[in-house]
């Protein structure tokens, strides 16, 4: 049995402490928002908040994070009004889309930590989140807006 | 660069089972029967409309129907005449549903994988209707094989096909609410505007909302002709719309294949044959059982070439983890089949030796350039060749399945839903029409999800339990049962003329063709495969495409723009190269040669035909806006490329510079030609993506075979570039002419390796003629 708060909430859960976070959310909590892209912390899909740092949950088991809080897609923010989720729509970064859950987290744990990422800072932060779509130039556009929004910055 | 050919190979393949109207022949019935439009009135006092699409089996680019459509057709400007009403069968597959409340809903049953499709054929419609598109909610299309039409969306067809229909059942619709208002307010319907969901009577200042319409303008005649609105008069088309499904998905609330939930159900993992075209011996699956959670053990069948299914076995589970934990337990003994003494390095050594000599396939020949390179001084000779490379959409294959008696469920994200019952019918020994298929947004396609292998495979798995299954595959699944974009060969002879133009050029080239995959009783493979070889507009009086096959047991498929991505590499390469040869400026050489097409086109297209003028247009534009033939600093420099695919125009001008042996991409500037351009915010966003796919096969992507096997089996192995290594500047740019919309989704990926390999050679004076790139060169 590991408990651990997700968005929020406390769960108990009676699974194997092997099974990888990401599956614990997606096939027994039931939070699909988070996705499986690779299984080997080589494409950031997977990745959420733990204690607010980034981490891809397809490599964390959940005896690992037992006791600790997590922040999923579903979790991020009440309403979608996160600066980085009203950049990405501004910008229109979605394409398919399936990545940009582990996007957001990423982009969002950046700005946390950096309320202005120069390039470079978001080659760092983000160069473990793939998308197929290719849609980073989007993405670098949205970071930078998310980085104004949350400074209150208006267009 | 002709029409995609996997309609016709799809239409082959998976003909009606009922010999229905899915089948060839009656495509050019389906033709005539044009626009198809129903509306009613619905529970609750809202009015349906229901549209149905051709489906890009139907394929207007396709030279069978060609006849059939009216020339005007290819011009949009409009006001234009509509076609008459169509007659019975009717198959909607776009749904309007206006409601009392004035909202409206919008669903088309298409494939979502990011092109954006929904968002545009939505607008299309709400553009005629005039809705207010504030207040239109898209759904998620519910298929159904009886209720829904044809739904396969590929090959960038969607646009093409919808555009007129959709807009006839527009204007019909709004038509029939303007009469409903006249009706109402006893004046003349000439008298009413409408705007915004609403209707107006501008003398009285009298306006009326759509949603209190409905019930009335049910009751009126659809109108036999309407006329459309002139572009001038759009409010909707051409403006900034953001993705109808981006609000969703930055919540994480988007509903992909691998995210379908249903009571009771369970997980699968399936270990597959490593080699291609092995089999399952013999398993224990003792093991397997000793991990909690895990239910059944199965064998999974092949079901040989036309679904492709792979021969494996299945762990059923509780989760996804425990499937996989059990899966890992499996003992299996495998009979590796015939195809396990294959390697790249074989096929390697076969396609030197097929495009040394002649090839097997002439495609076709004007003049006679092996008599005039046989006499010619001076012959510029040149080879180029690209590896298998894998889709890896960023949403592993997976699709949820569940089969009671003889009645299947099909849930997943595929691209083809109206083709999936055939096959999964007949895996299962049960009637085509007993199986249902439903979508779900698409984690990626890229044509990989045209392929119905993970489809069938999850029909056979779930025949075994009485609840749904999801078959989840791994990353390695994925990466190491692909459908390969296949290898390519081509090597190029030319001589140039007293001025430095080509005056002979011969082309040989050599693909295990995709075709052969699902059909492997297939000939003339030359004809698609040399797409945008034997059909390229350089203006060369003695020219020949030849072609040789080379069998394989790899599978191979449609991966974004198919053929041009290795044909448009080799002749924008070369033709570079004769440029150099001739001591001329490469974008002024293009411009001087690009003509109509004097040579037999292999796939006739009567309905689109090249034109010379259009891809001289954005070759132009992009050259303008790229700033060409700029002086710019030593070891800097731009590269320029251009092709036709599926019927859009691109051209790519490359800025970079090779500092430390690599290169620095500065800028990367497209223009692209695809007639109207009806969403230009996601148009963009499909030619940035098509730059950055391009870029990352150009770079990174390559996928090697040996004993018969894939050797790379995850994003450590075969590398897909990531955003540190993508362009941080990306300019698009639309010539906008008045043709007839075609798709974006693949045109900015063929010019773009060889506008890379161009720019690196001017920057440096090393060619690269092979892909990915070896840095090493430079
Ligand atoms: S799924 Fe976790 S990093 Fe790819
Ligand atoms: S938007 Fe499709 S993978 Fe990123």
């Amino acid at each position: 049995m590991y408990e651990l708060t997700i968005n929020g909430k406390k769960h108990k859960l009676d699974v194997d402490g092997t099974m990888p976070l990401l599956w614990v959310l997606r096939d027994v909590v039931g939070l699909t928002g988070t996705k499986f892209g690779c299984g080997k912390s080589l494409c950031g899909a997977c990745t959420v908040h733990l204690d607010g740092t980034p981490v891809r949950s397809c490599i964390a088991p959940i005896s690992s994070v037992a006791g600790k809080s997590i922040t999923t897609i579903e979790g991020l923010s009440p309403n979608g009004d996160h600066p980085v989720q009203k950049a990405w729509l501004e910008e229109n970064v979605p394409q398919c889309g399936y990545c940009q859950a582990g996007q957001i987290m990423s982009a969002a744990a950046l700005l946390e930590q950096n309320k202005n990422p120069s390039d470079s800072d978001i080659d760092l932060a983000m160069s473990g989140n793939m998308c197929r779509c290719g849609t980073y130039y989007r993405i670098r556009k949205a970071i930078k807006r998310a980085a104004e929004l949350g400074r209150g910055g208006t267009r | 660069m002709t029409r995609p050919d996997f309609e016709e190979v799809l239409s082959v393949l998976y003909p009606d089972p009922d010999g229905g109207d899915r089948g060839v022949a009656s495509t050019t019935e389906a033709m005539d029967r044009r626009t198809f439009l129903r509306i009613s009135s619905v529970a609750g006092g809202g009015l349906l409309i229901a549209v149905s699409l051709p489906g890009c089996k139907s394929g207007q680019g396709d030279d069978k129907t060609a006849g059939n459509k009216d020339k005007n057709d290819k011009n949009t400007p409009t006001p234009v005449e509509s076609e008459p009403l169509p007659t019975e069968p009717f198959e909607a597959n776009a749904f309007v549903e206006i409601k009392p409340d004035n909202s409206a809903t919008i669903t088309v049953a298409k494939s979502e994988m990011g092109q954006g499709v929904r968002t545009t054929l939505a607008m299309i419609i709400a553009e005629e209707l005039d809705l207010d598109w504030s207040k239109v909610v898209p759904q998620t299309a519910p298929t159904n094989p009886k209720k829904y039409g044809r739904q396969t969306t590929g090959g960038s067809a969607s646009v093409r096909t919808g555009w007129k229909p959709l807009r006839e059942a527009g204007a019909r619709a709004r038509a029939m609410l303007v009469a409903a208002a006249a009706q109402k307010l006893q004046v003349d319907a000439k008298s009413l505007k409408t705007d915004n969901g609403h209707v107006i009577h501008a003398d009285s200042g009298r306006k009326l909302t759509y949603g209190s319409l409905t019930e009335i303008a049910a009751e009126q005649s659809v109108p036999e002709t309407v006329v459309l609105k002139d572009a001038k008069e759009f409010k909707l088309l051409g403006k900034e719309h953001i993705g109808i499904d981006a609000a969703d998905i930055v919540q994480g609330k988007a509903t992909y294949g691998i995210d379908i939930r249903m009571p009771n159900m369970l997980f699968a993992s399936i270990e597959r044959t490593p080699v291609f075209g092995g089999k399952v011996k013999s398993f224990k699956a003792d093991a397997a059982f000793t991990v909690a959670g895990v239910k059944k053990v199965v064998e999974v069948p092949a079901t040989g070439p036309m679904a492709n299914v792979h021969s494996g076995v299945a762990v059923i589970a509780e989760t996804t983890w425990a499937a996989m934990q059990g899966r890992a337990k499996l003992d299996i003994q495998w009979d590796q089949g015939p195809h396990a003494k294959e390697s790249s390095a074989g096929y390697r050594t076969a396609m030197e030796r097929f495009v040394g000599g002649k090839g097997k396939e002439l495609v076709n020949r004007l003049g006679n350039p092996d008599k005039v390179l046989a006499k010619a001084k001076g012959v510029v000779r040149a080879r180029y060749d690209v590896p298998f490379i894998a889709h890896s959409t960023m949403e592993p294959m997976n699709c949820t399945a569940e089969v009671k008696g003889d009645r299947c469920l099909i849930r997943g994200p595929i691209q083809t839903p109206d083709l999936a019952p055939g096959p999964v019918g007949k895996a299962l020994g049960i009637p085509p029409e007993n199986v249902e298929v439903q979508i779900s947004l698409l984690g990626g396609g890229f044509g990989r999800r045209l392929n119905l292998d993970y489809v069938v495979e999850a029909a056979l798995v779930a025949k075994h339990v009485d609840v749904p299954v999801q078959v989840v595959w791994t990353r390695e699944d994925d990466m190491t049962h692909d459908f390969y974009r296949p290898m390519a060969m081509h090597a190029i002879e030319a001589s140039l003329d007293k001025d430095g133009y080509p005056e002979a050029w011969r082309h040989r080239m050599t693909t295990p063709a995709i075709r052969a995959t699902i059909d492997p009783n297939a000939k003339d493979h030359g004809v698609s495969e040399s797409n945008g070889a034997s059909d390229m507009l350089y203006r060369v009086p003695n020219r020949s495409c030849e072609y040789t096959y080379l069998p394989s047991g790899v599978t191979r498929g449609w991966w974004r723009a198919v053929h041009t991505t290795h044909t448009t590499f080799a002749v924008e390469s070369f033709i570079d190269e004769l440029a150099e040869k001739a001591g001329k400026d490469p974008y002024e050489y293009r411009m001087h040669l690009i003509d109509e097409l004097t040579v037999d086109r292999p796939k006739p297209n009567k309905e689109f035909p090249w034109d010379p003028a259009r891809l001289k247009g954005v070759l132009k534009l992009a050259a303008e806006k790229a700033g060409w033939g700029k002086t710019m600093p030593k070891g800097r420099a731009m590269g320029i490329a251009c092709g036709i695919d599926h019927l859009s125009y691109a051209a790519v001008v490359i800025e970079l510079s090779t500092a430390s042996g690599k290169p620095l991409i500065h800028r990367v500037v497209c223009a692209a030609d695809c007639g109207p351009v009806l969403n230009p915010n996601g148009g963009r966003a499909q030619l940035e993506g098509g730059l950055v796919q391009g870029l990352s096969a150009a770079l990174k992507e390559k996928i090697t075979i040996v004993g018969g096997r894939v050797q790379q089996n995850n994003f450590d192995s075969y590398s897909i570039l990531r955003i540190n290594e993508a362009p941080t500047v990306i300019e698009t740019h639309f010539a906008n002419t008045d043709a007839h919309p075609t798709g974006l989704g693949e045109p900015s990926v063929p010019p773009t390796a060889p506008a890379l390999a161009n720019a690196i050679y001017r920057a440096t004076g090393k060619r690269p003629r092979s892909l990915p790139i070896d840095l090493a060169i430079l």
